[in-house]
């Protein structure tokens, strides 16, 4: 085996990357997960976490993450914040190019995971912290008594606009087709809340205001027609893009940029596996994301020991 | 409350940030926001780096309405950047610190 700084270099300190650092920690591997922000990843937003076992009243994202983190640092998982620009992985020996300098490893697993989708409309970026945000669980509580509005139709979209009606005194619900891809139960709290007023078949055109967000314009569909809604805020969930940017061409990816790995979390690279909402999976939750992490870190381990022989 | 960082209120705000001397970072925070935790710890370390030259300060939002109202925040975290009573710099959402110490180091 040639000599590396790493056994294995984690890219991405959210569920999937905390916990194959977990499970390499244990597998006593010389591991680092490098971050570029803080650990968390998108949960860190998420208001309520109810899906994921363990927790019989649900645990808020900013609990499960710290736990999470926790866990790791206690099994001797190496945390860094540092922010991965490129990898070559011409050689044997892998090349992490960083922010600051260049590490290398035998072994990588892309936790890299995603980020929230804009809806590149005019007014979106301009009004960004003066009334546009991604963030119920942060923002939420700026719109007591306002008027929102929310944009979306699948889990997230559902979930984070029924934690808004906490505060807000109306949330208009825009949703681009006539029914909701969220889960049936989020569904049916929805229909039963008559904070939430659904906006179907529209997407939005606008976004206006002066000092701060003040009208969105949408747009039906099916009849063209457009209409202002008078609101203080508006909350982007349209989906998710993947952060593979950084990637190139350096492992295969698939037309949306999610990294296609196999079963065992192999991607197109060997000694390179994936995991979590960075790859091509039909679900993204943190169940699937600590599953996959798990295998990719039981795949990365072997692989390490395979170069051994 | 960390060593370094000087928790400001609505009634001290304008004494303590917009009369400064010195460049003054606001870090308008609250409890409920799981980003907000996340990224303390990144300010902490910049208050660490940069405490002899920036007055760095926190605003627990959910306390003290008036003082986010003014700057017109709906989003947090949002982080402010002054220099004699005139905004310089404003960074809403999760950055990495070295985006907070290039912004930094521009402000000085």
């Amino acid at each position: 085996m040639e000599n590396a700084d790493y056994d294995l270099v984690i890219i991405g300190g959210g569920p999937a990357g905390l916990t194959a650092g977990i499970y390499a920690a244990r597998a006593r591997l010389n591991v680092i997960l490098f971050e570029k922000l803080v650990p968390g990843g998108q949960i860190l937003v998420t208001d309520w976490i109810e899906n994921y076992p363990g927790f019989p009243d649900g645990i808020s994202g900013s609990d499960l993450v710290e736990n999470m983190t926790k866990q790791a640092k206690r099994l001797g998982l190496k945390i860094e914040s540092n922010e991965v620009v490129s990898l070559d992985l011409s050689g044997k020996v892998k090349k992490i190019i960083l922010d600051n300098g260049t590490v290398t490893a035998n072994a990588i697993i892309l936790a890299t995971g995603a980020h929230p989708q804009k809806l590149g409309v005019p007014g979106e970026d301009a009004f960004f912290g003066r009334g546009i945000s991604f963030c119920a669980t942060c923002d939420g509580p700026f719109f007591r008594n306002k008027t929102v509005a929310a944009v979306g139709g699948g889990d997230t979209a559902v979930q984070e606009s029924l934690f808004l009606t906490k505060f807000a005194r109306k949330v208009y619900l825009i949703h681009r087709r006539d029914k909701l891809r969220a889960a049936k139960i989020l569904q049916e709290r929805a229909f039963a809340n008559n904070k939430i007023e659904f906006v179907w078949n529209s997407v939005v055109t606008r976004i206006e205001g002066s000092d701060g967000l003040e009208k969105i314009v949408v747009k039906n569909v099916k009849t063209g027609e457009e209409k202002e809604l008078a609101v203080d805020g508006c909350f982007i969930w349209v989906g998710i893009l993947p952060n593979t940017g950084f990637l190139g061409n350096s492992v295969k990816l698939d037309e949306y940029g999610f990294v296609i790995a196999g079963h065992k979390m192999e991607t197109s690279v060997p000694g390179v596996f994936a995991a979590g909402d960075g790859r091509n999976t039909p679900l993204r939750q943190v169940a699937t994301a600590v599953g996959d992490a798990a295998i990719a870190a039981f795949s990365a381990e072997h692989y390490i020991e395979s170069l051994k022989n | 409350m960390s060593e370094g960082i000087l928790e400001v209120s609505d009634s001290n705000f304008d004494a303590e940030v917009m009369q400064s001397e010195k460049p003054v970072m606001v870090d308008f925070w609250a409890p409920w926001c799981g980003p907000c935790k996340a990224i303390g710890p990144i300010v902490e370390e910049l208050a660490g780096e940069f405490g002899d030259r920036v007055k760095f300060t926190k605003c627990n939002v959910d306390d003290n309405p008036v003082s986010p109202g003014k700057f017109g925040i709906k989003a947090i975290p949002t982080l402010i950047f002054f220099k004699q009573g005139k905004i310089v710099d404003q960074i809403t959402g999760m950055v990495a610190k070295a985006k907070l110490e290039k912004s930094i180091n521009s402000v000085l």
